[in-house]
């Protein structure tokens, strides 16, 4: 850490960093499977396997997990501190978040040289997850409606059904496979920008999701 | 009753032997149907209508003392299709004994009437029996331009549907084509074609979809009909849940082999010969509901998956358009070419992301930024 940054924030509270790497291990645990659910490759040794069928149950207990960790967020976002709030996703709403959006834009498009120093959440990246949250969304709305596909019937389908008015089944299977490779190409993005500014801010960027502290040349005001 | 008699005499329909209605038991013993196949008929019956082993007695009563109903048979935008498989069951017993239970006093590929003649009988079952018959449609029905693009008798299809189905007790929509629309009416559905649902709003209609129709399921929705005297209890899309209440993939006789990871990678490879899942290949028996792996077709003989090929998902509405390719799991993106996958798209996607990054990573690492510091700090 750079010598400038003195002051130590607690910027992520435990619930969020909870969902965070709860978020990152069923990402990957879901790619992964949903990849071999999409296209099975013959594990089976014998037809008293189950190698297909615990790929299933855990793509399944993932997906759950997974939405649960999103709308908990989604909750914390009215709960938790003002580093966590509602209000961080929409910078563009405000004079000052614009302005916050643009010097972060010139940065990273290598026009200026000053790194902009952000205590909480970068605005540009926090745009970005307003998308993210849509693709999470599509993602918990079309594999629900493919799970309760078999039982028409069942008050999940009742909940979920409403999605195959607006999506053709393979068209469903489809938009849920493509958003899985938006979701990686989100990923590449995010590891990447997380480490540079953890380079170039000298505020322990990528710790602080770990231990929730952030380093920063000047106090919050 | 006389009435009957005049029918009968003039030839217009041929039931009412002497001027009495016979119950489909006195049909059959006339026709010399033992009653041990009658029974069988009745247990096959009662296992196609998922209806414990303990009703076929119930079955059996009802049906010997029930009166046929009469029945009409249309056929509109069609290939006659449900038809054969009506016709062609191995079985000629149960196939008797179908049209020993329908009395079918007009059906145009297979009455003895033709012209004038086959159009005064449909006039006179609709007329005389409006609200009592059973009518079948096989086949869609053309919208488009006032329905010009069908008729029989210098009638179009639709005025005929609207006038038949408008007046029948229930209609048994036969085949993907009546229930749904189907193959007439895939994109760009030229014709503007429908299903009978859709063409006459009012009529109380039975979807049997499939590609043919399992004669078994229609034989049972109308004895379900002959025994409880009510139409069966249908799912959201109008078909009898006793037929396609159940996924084609959760009652699969490959089912092992899919939770197992056991697939047929390619046609005619080791997997193939040996009788593993066709997921891989493309089956939409995951999406598809019909009892077609245990009511099978052509007398129990087989059926697609059981013959090593996958599931088409013919019973589903607009099938030949949502359902397809047919030996793929997915369908290509839209919009990218003819032969882009979703996967290829994706990792180039992903790779494009990672090589900006890199190149973005690259410009950094050579020039000298500013840290941030009092001077430099925004806000």
């Amino acid at each position: 850490m750079s010598g400038q940054c003195k002051f130590k924030n607690y910027i992520w509270e435990l619930p969020l960093r909870w969902c965070h790497w709860i978020n990152v291990m069923c990402i990957v645990v879901l790619s992964v499977t949903g990849f071999f659910i999409g296209t099975p490759f013959s594990f089976g040794r014998s037809a008293s396997d189950f190698t297909i069928g615990w790929i299933r149950f855990i793509h399944f207990t993932a997906a759950y997990l997974f939405a649960v960790s999103v709308i908990s967020r989604v909750l914390w976002s009215f709960i938790g501190n003002k580093y966590a709030g509602w209000k961080e996703f929409f910078p563009l709403a405000t004079d000052k978040g614009r302005q916050k959006f643009i010097g972060m834009l010139r940065y990273y498009l290598l026009i200026d040289k000053d790194v902009p120093e952000t205590v909480g959440h970068n605005p540009l990246a926090t745009t970005a997850y307003i998308g993210l949250f849509c693709i999470y969304s599509i993602m918990i709305l079309t594999g629900f409606a493919l799970y309760a596909e078999h039982a028409p019937g069942s008050p999940m389908y009742r909940v979920f059904g409403f999605m195959y008015a607006m999506f053709s089944n393979q068209g469903m299977r489809l938009t849920h496979h493509f958003c899985m490779w938006l979701i990686v190409g989100f990923v590449i993005n995010h590891i990447y920008s997380a480490w540079l500014m953890d380079i170039k801010e000298h505020g322990s960027e990528i710790s602080s999701m770990f231990c929730g502290y952030k380093f920063t040349v000047k106090k919050e005001d | 009753m006389s009435q009957w008699d005049d029918d009968a005499k003039n030839g217009l329909i041929e039931r009412n032997y002497n001027g009495r209605e016979y119950s489909v038991g006195e049909i059959l013993r006339e026709r010399g149907v033992s009653r041990r196949d009658f029974l069988k008929f009745c247990s096959a019956m009662t296992a196609a209508m998922a209806l414990p082993a303990t009703f076929a007695p119930t079955v059996a009563q009802a049906l010997d003392e029930v009166k046929r109903p009469p029945l009409v048979w249309l056929e509109f935008q069609d290939c006659a299709g449900d038809t054969e498989a009506l016709l062609r069951s191995a079985n000629p017993t149960v196939a008797e004994i179908v049209l020993d239970i329908l009395s079918v006093d007009y059906h145009e590929t297979i009455m003895a009437a033709a012209g004038h003649q086959a159009e005064a009988a449909l006039e006179k079952t609709i007329t005389d029996y409006k609200g009592k018959y059973i009518c079948v449609v096989e086949g869609a029905i053309p919208m488009k331009d006032g329905g010009v693009y069908g008729c029989v008798g210098g009638k179009s299809h639709l005025d005929r549907a609207r006038q038949v189905c408008g007046g029948a007790l229930a209609t048994i929509a036969v085949g993907t084509c009546a229930a749904f629309g189907g193959i007439p009416a895939a994109v760009p559905n030229p014709t503007g074609s429908v299903g009978v649902r859709e063409a006459v709003p009012g009529a109380t209609v039975i979807n049997l979809p499939g590609c043919p129709v399992n004669a078994d399921n229609l034989t049972a929705t109308v004895v379900h009909y002959l025994v409880f005297g009510k139409i069966p209890a249908l799912d959201g899309h109008g078909r009898p849940l006793f037929a396609y209440g159940k996924r084609i993939h959760d009652n699969c006789e490959r089912r092992p082999h899919f939770d197992a990871g056991q697939y047929v990678e390619h046609w005619g490879d080791d997997g193939h010969r040996k009788g593993f899942c066709l997921y891989r290949m493309g089956c939409k028996g995951p999406a598809t509901f019909h009892n077609c792996p245990t009511q099978r077709y052509n007398d129990k003989t087989s059926w697609p998956v059981g013959s090593g090929h996958g599931c088409a998902g013919c019973s589903e509405p607009a099938f030949w358009d949502t359902m397809g390719p047919l030996y793929k799991r997915l369908p290509n993106v839209p919009g990218f070419g003819i032969e882009h996958t979703a996967d290829e798209i994706g990792i180039g996607l992903a790779a494009g992301v990672a090589a900006a990054f890199a190149v973005h990573g690259a410009l950094n690492a050579l020039r000298k930024d500013k840290e941030p510091s009092d001077e430099t700090r925004e806000g």
